[in-house]
């Protein structure tokens, strides 16, 4: 009896796979797409070449002053030579130690959160949340344990911004969910003062407030009281981010259904605990995209202070390329000063893509 | 329980802090009193602060002289005007950068999130990379770059770069002919406005005529003939009344013609790119909210590629686009406050600025400021409300 023999498989056509059908669906699929296709080309061709021989292979990397920077490309020996001043600002350089460990510490607590099968990963969030910000101040401000005092007007640069931007998000994230929670109550007064706050602030740009706290602030308080002037910008932006944050996160509590409050009560829980245990992680989940894209807007604001004064990374950035012992070096600044901006923000919004799919708890076909 | 049921005696009574009513009043009286005191503190102690500094309050200072130049003004303006001509001049140029602002950044906006779409992989590749730099890079930043880094480094008036004798472009800023109006351009004017309100007139009958027997008109291509059309003829009919003032280097400058400020440009260029990669985010969005089972649909019905887009996935991306779109455009507006950091004369340049500075008004002028952005942001938010109760889905 003949068994039924199937023949081999054939390949697909030469023209169904590989390259050269990548290129006829990707780039080449109707007349307009070949069209847009050789244009893109030609800018790209006019475009990025100049710029990585401006930015690589004729830059001058190492040397010392303007005397190294003769190639005419980016001259690099720049930012080599203020790096000092991009991340420590006017810190004194003997305690340069003391920013280095908390880079350090920062790192150790917070590189580990990107890994899923890191086992200590909930109680290095936690100290990172707790501790660091005690550890982070002590050192920072010094005065006590033997450190010398530094002030905070000599703090500046990269640990000037990342300061702002860390004070800003541990602060505004739970006075968001308080201002989302009182927007929410039942109590009229509370509701209303609620709303006023969250309209006032979302309504008026940062800098009105960031002037308003450098202006206003010293005629609020009683005579004599003097403010550091970096707190008052601090104050200024949490009370406008968490502005933000509250609506964030009132999205996500609308979005829980009334049944789950219910049998949180059913339950005999109180209204904080049935908030804590039952609404509040199943809303923040809901909101994390939201919650991140505020956390980068913020740490994209806190480039603002430099109006009032203060000296983050743009500000020195700013003072750097004006110095006359450089010549024409503004591009090489402006671009290292992006660069350090659009790598923490970029990470975040890459880290909150990642949170989201791990959170992902719903059904999925 | 409150009125205490006679035959369950032995039922402890709820002490009246756990009562929910009396809990929830208490709480909102002892936050309101706290408010109260917190306000109360501060007004005494601003009173007490302003009178040693010697500094009255009211607005009586807006009729003062300011004495201060501003670089650009939409009105009339130089230094004997009052401190309150230039709270107007810096709100107007806010207003014009916003506007311009809003248009560009829409259009690019537009076309980047489709761009993102492309079928095309350069494209929609070269839209990612456009979109995910310019978003993560702080605004300020990205004005310091056009201003510092391009603007200010561009030759002096006379290596200006020069586009075709017309446009020149330096240091200085950017300078393009002025039309010149004659007697009788009026009449073109009033066809331009004759042949909007015509359109609007047209649309509505054409639309009322769609709902009764179902037939359509081209009100596209009949509304461009009245608007531009009618406007042209009556230009042509009068003798083409217009003439363009060039401008031309004259000594080490330029005379005639408009010149638009490096500040100006700066900041509209820094604006619209920055808020173009937002606004293409949310048209990617709006566009992939519609499923693709109504393109199928559409195409059952044998509708062909144009209709398909224009009475089926438009109409319902928009739903999905307008809200966070006209929030993205408040966003715009507030941001154009950055205008400060470059010295571009805006409300919050000058009135906040350099008025305060002057006059010490700290109270009256923030408040003032901040009126004027919270009226903006009100309003903008009552229209979105509004669009948003017109355009939501009607359920059954």
């Amino acid at each position: 009896m003949p068994t039924f023999q199937p023949k081999p498989e054939l390949p697909p056509p030469a023209s169904a796979i590989g390259p050269i059908n990548w290129l006829r669906t990707n780039l080449l699929s109707s007349p307009l797409n070949v069209g847009l296709t050789i244009v893109t080309l030609y800018v790209l061709y006019m475009v990025v070449p100049p710029v990585l021989n401006w930015a690589f292979f004729s830059a001058d990397w190492f040397g010392e002053g303007q005397e190294a920077c003769t190639s005419g490309g980016a001259c690099w020996v720049f930012i080599g030579s203020r790096l000092d001043l991009f991340i420590y600002g006017f810190y004194p350089e003997s305690e340069y130690w003391r920013i280095d460990t908390l880079f350090v510490l920062l790192a150790i607590l917070f590189v580990p959160q990107f890994f899923q099968s890191f086992p200590y990963k909930a109680l290095f969030g936690v100290l990172l949340l707790t501790v660091f910000p005690i550890i982070a101040a002590v050192l920072l401000l010094g005065g006590i344990l033997g450190l010398p005092p530094v002030e905070t007007g000599k703090w500046g640069g990269l640990t000037l911004t990342l300061v702002l931007a860390f004070v800003g998000i541990v602060a505004a994230l739970p006075v968001g969910v308080l201002l989302a929670l009182g927007r929410r109550s039942e109590m009229p007064v509370i509701r209303t003062l609620s709303i006023v706050f969250i309209e006032l602030w979302r309504g008026v740009p940062l800098i009105s407030v960031l002037f308003m706290a450098s202006v206003m602030l010293p005629l609020f308080l009683p005579e004599g009281t003097n403010f550091n002037k970096l707190l008052r910008a601090l104050i200024g932006i949490v009370m406008f981010q968490s502005a933000y944050m509250a609506e964030v996160i009132r999205g996500g509590l609308q979005a829980i259904p009334g049944g789950q409050i219910e049998a949180a009560k059913a339950l005999g829980l109180s209204y904080w605990k049935s908030m804590a245990l039952i609404v509040l992680p199943q809303a923040l989940k809901l909101v994390i995209p939201g919650i991140v894209n505020t956390f980068i807007a913020l740490f994209k604001d806190t480039t603002l202070v430099l109006i009032i004064g203060l000296f983050d990374v743009l500000a020195s950035v700013q003072s750097a390329i004006t110095d006359p012992a450089w010549r024409n070096v503004s591009t090489e600044g402006y671009v290292f000063a992006a660069l350090s901006f659009w790598v923490f923000c970029f990470g975040m919004s890459r880290y909150s893509q990642k949170l989201e799919r791990r959170l992902n708890t719903g059904h999925k076909r | 329980m409150a009125n205490g049921e006679p035959n369950t005696p032995q039922t402890t009574r709820t002490p009246f802090w756990y009562d929910p009513t009396v809990r929830s009043i208490g709480f909102q009286v002892l936050a309101a009193l706290l408010i109260g005191w917190f306000f109360y503190t501060i007004f005494r102690n601003t009173l007490i602060n302003l009178e040693s500094r010697g500094i009255s309050t009211g607005f009586d200072f807006l009729d003062n002289p300011a004495g201060f130049g501003i670089l650009m003004s939409l009105v009339e303006y130089d230094e004997t005007y009052s401190y309150g001509r230039t709270f107007v001049v810096g709100l107007l140029n806010t207003v014009l950068v916003s506007a311009l602002g809003i248009f560009i950044a829409t259009i690019l906006g537009f076309l980047i999130g489709v761009a993102r779409l492309s079928s095309n992989w350069l494209i929609a590749k070269m839209a990612t990379v456009y979109v995910e730099t310019l978003r993560n890079i702080p605004l300020l930043l990205q004005i310091f770059f056009w201003y510092f880094a391009v603007l200010r480094t561009l030759p002096s008036p006379r290596g200006s770069v020069n586009l075709g004798e017309t446009f020149f472009l330096n240091n200085r800023g950017f300078y393009l002919p002025a039309p010149v109006f004659e007697s009788g351009a009026s009449v073109a004017g009033i066809a331009l406005v004759l042949g909007i309100v015509l359109t609007a007139v047209l649309a509505r009958w054409a639309s009322r005529r769609f709902e009764e027997t179902g037939r359509t008109f081209p009100v596209f291509y009949s509304g461009l003939g009245l608007v531009v059309g009618l406007p042209l003829i009556a230009f042509f009919a009068m003798g083409a009344p217009l003439t363009w003032d060039y401008p031309a280097l004259k000594g080490f400058n330029f005379r005639g013609g408009v010149r638009v400020i490096p500040e100006l440009m700066a900041l509209l260029w820094a604006l619209s790119l920055y808020t173009a990669a937002f606004i293409a985010e949310i048209v990617r969005a709006g566009i992939l909210a519609v499923s693709h089972g109504q393109t199928e649909a559409a195409r059952a019905l044998g509708l062909r590629e144009g209709p398909t887009l224009k009475l089926v996935i438009i109409p319902q991306a928009l739903r999905v686009i307008i809200p966070p779109l006209t929030s993205q455009y408040l966003n715009l507006a507030k941001n154009s406050s950055l205008a400060t950091a470059i010295g571009y004369p805006d409300l919050v340049s000058v009135f906040m600025g350099t008025t305060l500075n002057q006059t010490g008004q700290a109270v009256e002028i923030v408040a003032m400021t901040m009126a004027v952005y919270l009226t903006m942001s009100l309003s903008i938010s009552m229209f979105m409300n509004w669009y948003n109760k017109r355009k939501a889905l009607v359920e059954r």
